[in-house]
């Protein structure tokens, strides 16, 4: 990843400033959010000011220092504690468009580091009552505002930032694993043994990307504070073909899948969003539209590794499914 | 001090000396055996240490295995020979003397065995102070270490505390035993002469102790049952776990002591110390438990299953299916078998009681694992898989031989405690015949003051 920045340098700009300026709703948001985001840090202004083109047309002027420093700079895990400063992050997953590509999963364990089976974003087929129909589930890390996790750490190793992230800095991790029994949402991963990519040292360690993760100890989707700090959207939201993952700020009650931005107040309104097993009380940050009027039918999602399709076989459909290809061949 | 007396305490310390010196060919053989199953154990834990918990059969869903079973079943025989103890001393039991040793001893050595098996389950040893240097006292957790060390403190003061009068004895009546033997019941009797005020003392902070120790089992066992039933887990979270874990430890620990009072009436061959009365006393103690934990069971399962709520109807799926026999075993053969073998005058022998104690004891070892690993496995959302050991647990030889090991680490220092003090309380003896004086010839007691 670090060899992909420079590169983009000039785009992460744009982006930087898309995701405060795209609603367009207010036009010193953009502003905000770089004075947000600077205010953090004790500055030592250069003086050069850089003229700067949003997307809808106006320009503002910001210190040369402060863009190039975010994309750049390793958050510690100490500095990974505080949170982006006046966010709150919110995830809405529409299930109508989710074809089971994995782009999202594929693209997360790249970023992350992972290995074949280790997934932060799982894909779940879901079938609520036998009559239903099933239904692709991309399930993250619901990032809760009653984190069950972060109230059962005996060392504060996972904790609540107050832009809503829920995070583990795995230096401070003992591996006690009760985060992950009391996880409801099956969200955590235990590192159960050494593997080779833990002794990287090409990247420093941050809680803010997960990598390296460390032998013995929990890690889970973390909401791509990285890439958040420079105004990008979360790994999976960019690469889904679909737009299924919409990403964005409560505060400013703006979500975004890449293509289109919305309100998130009106699309949780207009679409009946609602959050996975609302009944336990851990809030979550992550909102489901339901798979109604669906864009793509379910076998569309059969479509996959023979591996991976084999994990959902208790699923009727699936079922089906198989024994068909079966008869044909 | 009484001539008497102190010729029937060199009497005692004669009669139980050969218990503490020279062991039989068997009882080395033993103690060999012993030592091999703990190494065996400690090989396991150093490939465990080098290769990872990836050697374990633990995996995502099931993060806790059968060392957290065990932790619970250790810390759950010491909290209830705390308990069992602590009553004994308290209300001055009449035939508490031959057994209350075999308990104190019970409640130490679990309260020492079992943390190790939290430990197993650590992914991070090395880390281990983090516990101290980052406390978070909102966790379950550092309650439970906090609860946990605190009652083995307060355990350790106890045993000790009872061990004082009879390393006195043994100061005074050793000349023969090697000179480390009497340096150590030197510095252990701290200077105790069994003199009035002394003895009286000594009776009052034991009696408070073992008050003392009654709170501070519930408190650790309480706390460790919070550790499940404070998650949301729908196998967990429920309002009656603390005391049906208590009830729960109270059944294992009778159960343990009455299979040790067996094993050491047998060996030692004390018949006329450790008497049927004391195995019918314990059985019938085992009886109401056994029901009070049926009880319990019962309630814990019915309400689950009569309000079937999705999780819970998932979880007695998984119970009832995959875990048929177990499930058969721990809560209808483990309960059922010692109530009717306790409840009937006719068939309670030493033998069909001990037998009872050993059904009520494997049954509840399995009614924790069916606690901990059939809830991991049935979590909120489907486990969807392909990877076996992701979706069922089951434990590795590492885990077993680690398991085995616990258990031989306990039996063996029960073995070496019982070789440094005599399994039944000297001084005790002592105490129960003046007592008897006292009652009996009420001139002589008082002719002496």
């Amino acid at each position: 990843m670090a060899g992909i920045k420079p590169k983009n340098n000039s785009s992460n700009r744009r982006k930087f400033l898309k995701l405060g300026l795209m609603s367009s709703v207010t036009a010193v948001t953009g502003a905000s959010l770089l004075a947000n985001l600077a205010s953090e840090e004790e500055l030592k202004s250069s003086g050069e000011k850089i003229k700067l083109l949003t997307p809808d047309g106006k320009i503002v002027e910001v210190d040369a220092d402060n863009i190039n420093k975010y994309p750049e700079a390793h958050i510690t895990p100490a500095e990974s504690r505080k949170g982006i400063p006046n966010r709150k992050f919110v995830m809405v997953i529409d299930l109508a468009r989710c074809k089971n590509a994995r782009n999202c999963v594929e693209s997360c364990q790249k970023a992350h580091n992972l290995d074949y089976h280790e997934e932060f974003m799982k894909i779940q087929l879901i079938q609520d009552n036998e009559e239903a129909s099933p239904y692709w589930f991309p399930k993250p890390c619901f990032h809760c505002d009653e984190p069950p996790c972060v109230t059962v750490c005996p060392t504060g190793a996972t904790f609540k930032r107050d832009d809503g992230i829920v995070l583990i800095d795995n230096d401070r991790c003992i591996g006690c694993k009760f985060c992950i029994t009391s996880c409801p949402y099956s969200a955590r991963q235990f590192n159960w043994g050494h593997k080779d990519k833990f002794d990287r040292t090409d990247q420093p360690y941050s809680p803010e990307t997960s990598v390296p993760a460390a032998e013995g100890t929990v890690m889970k989707c973390d909401f791509c504070p990285d890439l958040l700090r420079q105004g990008k959207l979360p790994h999976c939201a960019k690469a889904c073909p679909m737009g299924v993952i919409y990403f964005g700020d409560k505060n400013e009650d703006i979500v975004t899948n890449g293509e289109e931005t919305v309100r998130f107040s009106e699309l949780i309104k207009d679409r009946a969003g609602y959050r996975h097993l609302e009944h336990l009380g851990t809030k979550p940050n992550v909102y489901y539209l339901p798979a109604v009027n669906r864009q793509f039918p379910l076998e569309r999602g059969f479509d996959v590794d023979e591996d991976i399709l084999e994990r959902y076989k208790d699923v009727p459909e699936v079922q089906d499914f198989k024994n068909q290809n079966k008869t044909k061949s | 001090m009484d001539g008497d007396i102190v010729s029937r305490k060199r009497e005692l310390v004669k009669e139980f000396s050969p218990m503490l010196g020279k062991s039989s060919p068997f009882s080395k053989i033993w103690i060999g055996f012993l030592i091999v199953v703990i190494l065996v154990g400690l090989v396991a834990f150093v490939l465990q240490v080098i290769k990872g918990h990836e050697i374990t059969g633990m995996r995502d869903n099931v993060v806790w295995g059968i060392y957290i079973i065990n932790f619970i079943f250790f810390v759950c025989l010491s909290y209830s020979g705390a308990f069992i103890s602590g009553i004994l001393h308290f209300f001055k039991t009449p035939w508490k003397n031959s057994v209350s040793r075999i308990v104190e001893i019970i409640t130490v050595l679990s309260l020492i065995v079992g943390p190790i098996f939290i430990l197993l389950c650590i992914g991070r040893l090395d880390r281990l102070h983090y516990l101290f240097i980052y406390p978070r006292i909102q966790s379950p957790i550092t309650w439970d270490i906090i609860a946990i060390l605190t009652d083995l403190i307060g355990c350790f003061i106890y045993l000790y505390l009872t061990f004082i009068p009879d390393f006195a004895m043994l100061r005074d009546n050793s000349e023969d035993a090697p000179s480390w033997r009497q340096k150590l019941y030197k510095t252990l009797a701290i200077g105790y002469q069994d003199t009035l005020t002394q003895r009286e003392t000594l009776h009052k902070i034991t009696r408070t102790m073992s008050a003392m120790i009654i709170v501070l089992a519930i408190v650790a066992y309480t706390v460790l049952a919070w550790i499940f039933s404070l998650t949301l887990q729908p196998g967990w979270n429920s309002t009656i776990f603390a005391p049906y874990f208590i009830v729960a430890g109270l059944y294992s620990g009778v159960g343990v002591i009455i299979i040790s009072m067996f094993l050491i009436r047998k060996y030692f061959k004390l018949d006329h110390y450790i008497r049927k009365i004391h195995f019918i006393g314990a059985g019938i103690v085992l009886l109401v438990i056994s029901l009070l934990f049926g009880y319990f069971t019962f309630s814990e399962y019915f309400s689950r299953w009569f309000s079937h709520k999705i999780q819970d109807t998932n979880l007695l799926n998984t119970l009832f299916n995959k875990y048929f026999w177990e499930f058969i075993l721990a809560n209808y053969i483990g309960v059922l078998v010692p109530i009717v073998i306790l409840f009937f005058k006719k068939f309670r022998t030493i033998k069909s009681i001990t037998f009872a104690a050993v059904i009520a004891v494997l049954g509840l070892w399995l009614n924790r694992y069916l606690i901990v690993v059939p809830t991991l496995e049935t979590p909120y959302l489907p486990i969807q898989d392909t990877r076996p050991e992701f979706i069922h647990y089951s434990a590795t030889w590492i885990e077993w031989a680690l398991s085995f090991a616990g258990i031989a680490a306990f039996v063996l220092f029960f073995i070496l405690i019982m070789k440094l003090v005599p399994i039944i309380p000297m001084s005790g003896i002592i105490d129960y015949e003046r007592e008897q004086k006292r009652h009996h010839k009420p001139l002589i007691q008082n002719q002496k003051k």
